[in-house]
């Protein structure tokens, strides 16, 4: 009886959890018991206001930047890249909401019209999206310093831009964005829902995931091919910019206020974090945007336990840490081979069984 | 079956003594231009500061460079051996922080002795910094991540401790903090720029004269053949973690002169710093080529644009932030177009 | 050839090197089944065999890079066994590998003694004693008849120099054995002669030396006895000039190819009347080639000839549009065109298969189905997508027509062998149906049975009227598959040849002092 016949179909279950997604969403699936072990309340939800209300919605709204930020993370991680402006990024684009709202006393004036507001954040957005694409692809920076320039940079710029203030915006037609709920559900989620749905979209139904899937892996053999590696770099990170100055309008819109020094503060780190916790490796190449929505929902799970165990937010950090370490191990082949030796019999060519 | 040519009186022998005509540079120039380049702004813009404001030109200013900056040059000559061997440690602010912390709780709360508080936080940075380069090195797990962990975990741990400050109101720690060596006329320095220079010159030594330094930039250039080569990588790797966990540590007793409190806020994005130290000083992010020298002169470049900008009034802080991204900028650029340059090998 | 060192046939001294009985499995998969291989003091031992033979595995098991699951070594009839290359240093062995495994941003002196530096006393804080590294570094450096600067950085010199400095720091272990794994792939012939002067100075010394490499020519001209392996198994060993090269060929591929070589069908000869195809004038690079005027008419096969650093690779990357020409003009179907990427020259109906194909080539982690319809695709663009289906099918019809072995189209090509890899590459080019298709060393590294499938596929494409510009190193492959032949020296073109011209002419040409045009 020699070693390879063992070698059968493997088990529906042991098929599941090969997966790439099984191991994050157990660990969401964990986290919502959790949860529930400590509030029986946690996945109560009912109708109040006008709209849906409990826990679980809490968590959908708040995680809808993280997911957006995740998302567009996940695009640059992809094409071998990272982009650690984002935190920012979402500074500037609330900052530019705010200036353009006018920060007026008056619930019912703003400078410009709500839709100048909106598109000149996300303008400004894209723009500094187009900046670390550009030193990226045409100047040929690593992405960690292209990105690190504009995240020293950034925050002067945005504080530049409040004058150093926090600016409070009373203009009630912007909170809807963070705030406000259509058919029962935050609207934030609808915003993060489309972008999800038009990225896969674009990834599955166009040459798109192809394309920057060639160019995470080898953009050398890609241009040899034929692939615009240049221009889909620097999409990437005009997207990733896009979605910090969309996820920027929900935050500001959120808390009522632009604060150009501690908006998104850390988000490019909890961003980073969500794509790494769905399975998308740090060196760029094969991509899964349902794991970042998920690995992002997570991280806002997780903050959410923290919370309701009645432990101080401060601890965060060290579980965030303590998930980051264990999801980096169990994502580590030498560290599978080790526990897997240690858990397994060795066995020798040719010993009997 | 390919053949060779037996080599005919007609063909010129091929001189293996030169290197090809695109390399022949003098050695000193393309290595050394980012930290002359350093240099010459520092100089410049001392000058201009001179020039500009009075008062500026005084050796005190200088020396307060120095002074203001101590804890971020120990930070920085850590993160230069780290970013020397190819990886990043994003987890030095946090590691600051949470030795202002421990200190300020053990000296204040449990009324250690600085004596005894001081050698346990320094073992405890470098305990810190020995267990993040062994997960990197024994699972092959990308530094960024982990030392991003680490930077959560060190700052979780401080607020674990006390989310409030900690005053420190020891008696000698306070002079301690106060004492000058007096060098001449009007010019003194502090317990932690000594300390600081101590740990250049140190670093200097490691980094030219030991193996260990040796290693680092043979593991920065190219890690398998390091390998191959029989360098003790493993060991090597470990170790530049670790000792950059020790001047965290180091940095945050000096932090504690500077502040006389432990807090978790301290030192937020003091990575961010001393990576743009070690970039602006002329090593590369990528590993292998730089110079311990540079990254005090790339401490000094951010003391002075600070310094700059305080003695003109005008500007607010945050222009800091704006003026070193666009001297990051600058550097980066250059470091790119002379590796373009350096070019393709043949 | 004949060894120096050796005795009268019978009586050989004691191995400095024995390995017998080496298993190694990869996942229950066997890469090595009782392999031996012996080692005398003073002799250059080849070890041959196709890709996948096992070679590099039985390289790395020396090194201390692998450990087998079964067999012995002894070094000098002692039990010996390194489990590290390090201890592997320490017993004396050293390699020299393909990549020059050195660090380029260190000086040549450090690259050297690194490890192992001399240093000062304790007084003096035990610091390194960088004079005596140089000193020593300066002698080990003229020992192998290197005058160069110890004390510049590695990467100032070329791939050549820099094998010989890792050469240099096998010495300063005091090696007793010698491996190079591949080492003359990047050289050209004059280096290769330098390389072989070195080694046979050292083989004088004393020294065993391993030679790993697929050039058969080369294996005569240096090496003492030669080793072949085929599977992973041992097949023999014997002294060089008791096995012919058709014997040398049989035992490595167990079937005589050697004969199936000779019978190649002459290539068809093209229709003069056409009109070019493809024609450059004065096309140049500064720095990468000289002007050169070429002209390639459509189901033309040129081959383009000429020593490693005669421009090929550069002329192949400007017609491509992976770089930009300075100076000259390059004109499809007789319209000025100029390529700034190499979509331009796909969408004019060129297609270029890299010489590196780890590098240039593959897309690694990404399907064997992925990579071949990737140029398709490109072409394609980013709206109109290619389904899963279709990719299937495509690359269904590849893995037939080429030959591809390969689990299934959905394997990541990584996973394949190289020759089976270079097959995909060519494939995802065969896809976009160019009119010029360019191949850059596309049998180098590649097993002989494979080569022979690729050279046969180049001519069936031509004889479907693509035309084809092929560049090889091989130059009987050139000879044999071309209709015209130009040839490439210094970076400048040096003359034209017509199909049916021997091996020697281009020899002459390139060897001539005066231009021909």
């Amino acid at each position: 009886m020699s070693m390879s016949e063992e070698r059968t179909t493997p088990s529906p279950i042991a098929a599941l959890l090969h997966h790439r997604l099984a191991w994050p969403v157990i660990t969401l699936l964990l986290l919502l018991a959790v949860n529930t072990a400590f509030n029986a309340s946690f996945l109560h939800i009912e109708w109040r206001d006008g709209h849906l209300y409990g826990s679980l919605i809490d968590i959908l709204n708040r995680a809808a930047p993280l997911v957006l930020v995740s998302l567009g993370m996940t695009m640059v991680i992809a094409t071998r890249g990272i982009d650690i402006s984002v935190g920012a990024v979402v500074a500037i684009a609330a900052a530019v909401a705010a200036w353009l709202i006018g920060g007026s006393m008056s619930a019912t004036e703003s400078r410009f019209p709500l839709p100048v507001a909106i598109l000149g954040a996300i303008g400004v957005a894209m723009l500094c999206g187009l900046w670390n694409g550009v030193l990226v692809a045409r100047v040929g920076m690593q992405p960690i310093i292209a990105t690190l320039i504009l995240m020293v940079a950034g925050r002067g710029i945005a504080q530049l831009i409040t004058d150093g203030q926090i600016i409070t915006i009373y203009y009630t037609p912007y909170f809807f964005m963070g705030g406000g709920y259509l058919a029962g559900l935050p609207f934030s989620l609808f915003v993060a829902g489309g972008v999800f749905a038009v990225l896969y979209l674009a990834t599955t139904r166009t040459a798109l995931g192809l394309f920057i899937q060639a160019v995470g892996i080898n953009p050398t053999a890609a241009r040899v091919a034929g692939v615009q590696a240049g221009r889909l770099i620097v999409a990437a990170y005009v997207f990733c910019g896009v979605c910090a100055g969309i996820a920027g309008l929900l935050i500001s819109s959120n808390v009522k206020s632009a604060d150009g020094n501690n908006a998104g503060q850390l988000l490019e780190l909890d961003a980073i974090l969500a794509v790494t916790l769905g399975g998308t490796a740090l060196t760029g190449g094969r991509f899964s945007l349902v794991g970042s929505v998920i690995g992002a929902l997570i991280i806002q799970t997780l903050t959410y336990a923290i919370y309701s165990l009645g432990v101080p937010p401060e601890v965060n950090l060290v579980v965030k840490a303590a998930v980051v370490f264990i999801v980096m191990l169990l994502q580590s082949p030498e560290f599978r081979a080790q526990v897997g030796g240690l858990a397994r019999r060795p066995s020798f060519p040719g010993a009997p069984l | 079956m390919s053949a060779v040519i037996p080599p005919t009186p007609n063909f010129p022998a091929m001189p293996h003594s030169a290197p090809p005509p695109a390399a022949q540079r003098p050695r000193l120039n393309p290595k050394y231009l980012p930290l002359a380049a350093t240099v010459t702004l520092f100089v410049a813009m001392a000058t201009l500061g001179s020039v500009l404001y009075t008062g500026f030109f005084s050796t005190q200013v200088f020396l307060n460079l120095l002074i203001d900056n101590a804890f971020l040059l120990i930070v920085a000559v850590g993160m230069t051996f780290v970013i020397l061997s190819g990886g990043i440690d994003l987890s030095v602010g946090s590691v600051v922080a949470l030795t202002t912390m421990v200190l300020a709780a053990l000296v204040e709360h449990r009324g250690w002795s600085p004596l005894a508080a001081v050698p346990l936080v320094l073992l405890m940075g470098t305990a810190f910094g020995a267990f993040m380069g062994f997960l990197i090195e024994r699972f092959r797990l990308q530094p960024f991540i982990v030392t991003l962990a680490g930077m959560f975990l060190a700052r979780g741990l401080c607020y674990l401790i006390s989310i409030d400050s900690i005053s420190i109101t020891h008696e000698a720690y306070s002079e301690l903090a106060q004492w000058r060596l007096e060098l001449w006329e009007g010019a003194s320095l502090s317990l932690g720029a000594l300390i600081a220079i101590g740990v250049l010159l140190a670093a200097l030594f490691i980094a030219h004269c030991t193996p260990f330094g040796r290693a680092v930039y043979a593991v920065g250039g190219s890690e398998n053949s390091a390998v191959l080569m029989g360098l003790p990588v493993r060991s090597t790797l470990i170790g530049v973690y670790t000792l950059s966990g020790l001047c965290s540590a180091l940095a945050g007793v000096v932090f504690t002169f500077y502040m006389l409190s432990g807090y978790g806020l301290h030192a937020t994005g003091m990575e961010l710093d001393a990576i743009a130290a070690v970039v602006i000083g002329g090593t590369l992010l990528t590993g292998g080529v730089g110079y311990v020298a540079g990254t005090l002169f790339g401490v000094l470049m951010l003391g002075i644009i600070q310094t700059l900008i305080s003695f003109d009034g005008t500007l607010s802080s945050w222009w800091t932030r704006i003026v070193v991204g666009v001297l990051l900028f600058v550097f980066c650029l250059l470091q790119r177009l002379l590796s373009r340059r350096a070019g393709k090998p043949r | 050839m004949k060894n120096p060192m050796e005795t009268t046939a019978h009586t050989p001294p004691v191995p400095t090197l024995e390995l017998s009985g080496i298993h190694k499995q990869f996942s229950g998969i066997p890469v090595l089944r009782d392999v031996q291989l012996r080692l005398y003091p003073g002799e250059i031992h080849a070890l041959m065999g196709q890709n996948g033979a096992g070679k590099s595995t039985l390289i790395k098991v020396l090194t201390g890079v692998i450990k087998p699951s079964a067999g012995q070594m002894r070094l000098a009839g002692a039990p010996a066994w390194p489990d590290t290359p390090l201890a592997a240093q320490r017993l004396g062995i050293s390699t020299v590998y393909q990549e020059v495994n050195l660090c380029p941003n260190l000086s040549v002196a450090e690259n050297i003694f690194a490890g192992r530096y001399p240093r000062h006393g304790v007084a003096q804080g035990w610091r390194i004693d960088w004079e005596q590294l140089h000193q020593r570094a300066r002698e080990l450096v003229g020992r192998i008849g290197l005058s160069i600067d110890v004390t510049r950085l590695l990467s100032d010199y070329p791939v050549a120099v820099q094998q010989l400095v890792a050469i240099a720091r096998a010495l300063s272990i005091d090696a007793r054995v010698l491996i190079l794994d591949e080492p003359t792939s990047s050289l050209d012939d004059d280096e290769v002669q330098k390389l072989f002067e070195v080694l046979r100075r050292l083989r004088g010394e004393g020294l065993a030396i391993v030679f790993v490499t697929h050039f058969l020519n080369q294996v005569y001209a240096v090496s003492d006895r030669i080793t072949v392996l085929r599977n992973g198994t041992w097949v023999g060993e014997w002294a060089a000039r008791d096995l012919g090269p058709q014997a040398l060929i049989a035992a490595m591929l167990g079937r005589d190819l050697a004969a199936q070589a000779e019978h190649t069908p002459a290539p068809l000869a093209a229709n003069g009347a056409q009109a070019a195809l493809l024609q450059a004038e004065g096309l140049a690079q500064a720095g990468q080639l000289q002007p050169v005027d070429l002209q390639i008419r459509p189901g033309e096969v040129v081959g383009l000839a000429g020593l490693l650093g005669a421009g090929r690779t550069e002329l192949a990357r400007l017609l491509f549009g992976l770089e930009q020409p300075d100076r000259g003009m390059l004109r499809i179907d007789g319209q000025t065109v100029a390529f700034d990427d190499p979509r331009d020259a796909i969408r004019h109906g060129l297609a270029l298969c890299p010489e590196e194909r780890k590098t240039d080539g593959i897309v690694a982690e990404l399907s064997v189905r992925e990579n071949i319809a990737l140029a398709l695709q490109a072409r394609m663009g980013v709206g109109r997508f290619l389904s899963r289906a279709e990719q299937t099918a495509i690359a269904d019809r590849y893995v037939q027509l080429l030959g591809i072995k390969t689990a299934s189209v959905d394997t990541p090509i990584g996973l394949l062998s190289g020759g089976n890899q270079q097959k995909a590459i060519l494939a995802r080019w065969m896809a976009i149906e160019p009119r010029l298709l360019i191949l850059d060393e596309p049998t180098r590294g590649i097993d002989v049975a494979a080569k022979q499938e690729i050279m046969d596929q180049i001519l069936r494409l031509a004889q479907a009227g693509m035309a084809v510009l092929f560049i090889s190193s091989e130059m009987s492959e050139v000879v044999r598959v071309a209709h015209r032949i130009v040839v490439l020296r210094d970076r400048r073109k040096v003359g034209e040849l017509p199909a049916g011209s021997p091996e020697d002419a281009v020899y002459e040409l390139i060897a001539a002092e005066h231009e021909h045009v």
